[in-house]
């Protein structure tokens, strides 16, 4: 989705320079809920306030909202029908590769070092092993990544106290 | 009321999930098939399979898929409002001062903390999809050699291969629905001869 706002929006609007894009990106990463509504609602606000976001968002639901609706009586007239079944056995295992994709990708864009990777292990287990609930498993990585941001911060300065 | 009960448990998934897509199936399972027992595990699935492939952002397609089959039309809207809602509030709050947003260390090191979570989970996810896909009918070690397994297998693999080659996840869920179909008739066959 980022090319074609860079394209829309940057160069074709010229709505907002491709700096404040790459901020809105950042943002709508870092703040929870979808990215895209995210970043409609960010991008809408930039351009015309409270009621361009509104409009932004509502148009980047609409299309989904619409298809999902209509598909959802066509799926469920056509289930039980064989064709489909076998379908569906397929496409699961698809869906299975989509998200092993997904998963290669976060860890691309993730740092390596020995504290991501116990926190990936550790969150892998709490959910899959432990069955432990999932939004407990969210508050507490957070938690733990504001801890260990300010412990790193404060052996830093440490350092830089001792080589002065 | 299911209304009232499809906004909370979707102002909860906008709310508290980062990362995009795949970092809130976790969360959406742990929802509606483990807590509310409102879908199966298998048809948790295939939701995820038809948000994935239809256009638009996966989290929208499927607040709007499990609200219409749970309530109809208003079961859509109350879900897909109560997804929304969070990131609306959120972001309107943001754009205001994002400057110090973005050199706020609370939200460095929450974010250092969140990123490798999110991954965590995605495996989670991969896991629990994996067992609906390779052990249907529970896990036993006949099932490695099953029909179901290995076409399950080759098609998984072939699409993880295209999946890293970039191909759209709408080709890639009509490319696998396609051998699906392929595997189910060659099955008929073999259990003719």
């Amino acid at each position: 989705m980022i090319p074609f706002m860079e394209r829309e929006m940057a160069e074709k609007q010229n709505w907002i320079d491709k700096e404040t894009l790459l901020d809105i990106v950042v943002v709508s990463e870092s703040t929870p809920g979808p990215i895209a509504i995210n970043a409609a609602t960010f991008i809408g606000y930039k351009v015309a306030g409270f009621w361009g976001s509104f409009c932004a968002t509502l148009g980047v639901v609409m299309p989904s909202f619409i298809i999902i609706y209509a598909l959802s009586f066509f799926i469920d007239a056509v289930k039980g029908n064989t064709i489909v079944e076998y379908a569906f056995r397929g496409i699961r295992a698809g869906v299975l590769a989509l998200v092993v994709k997904a998963m290669i990708t976060l860890f691309k864009q993730c740092p390596k070092n020995a504290f991501a990777y116990v926190m990936i292990g550790l969150s892998f287990v709490a959910v899959a092993v432990l069955d432990l609930p999932v939004l407990a498993v969210i508050i507490s990585g957070a938690l733990i990544g504001i801890a260990a941001f300010f412990i790193g911060r404060g052996i830093e300065k440490k350092k830089e106290a001792r080589n002065k | 009321m299911i209304y009232l009960e499809l906004f909370l448990m979707f102002l909860k998934l906008g709310a508290f999930t980062f990362g995009g897509g795949a970092a809130m199936m976790p969360f959406l399972e742990d929802e509606a098939v483990k807590n509310r027992g409102w879908l199966t595990s298998q048809e948790f699935v295939d939701f995820v399979a038809v948000s994935e492939s239809t256009p638009g952002p996966f989290a929208v397609n499927i607040a709007t898929y499990i609200g219409v089959e749970k309530a109809g039309f208003f079961g859509a809207v109350c879900a897909t409002f109560g997804l929304v809602l969070p990131s609306f509030v959120i972001i309107l709050l943001i754009a205001r001062f994002y400057e110090k947003f973005k050199k706020n260390n609370l939200v460095k090191g929450a974010m250092k903390g969140l990123t490798p979570v999110s991954i965590g989970m995605v495996t989670a996810a991969v896991v629990s999809i994996g067992s609906v896909v390779f052990f249907p009918n529970g896990f036993s070690f006949d099932t490695f050699i099953s029909y179901n397994f290995i076409t399950s297998a080759i098609i998984c693999g072939l699409m993880v291969f295209l999946c890293l080659k970039k191909l759209h996840p709408m080709l890639i869920v009509a490319l696998s629905g396609t051998m699906g179909i392929g595997f189910g008739f060659l099955e008929k066959l073999l259990v003719k001869v």
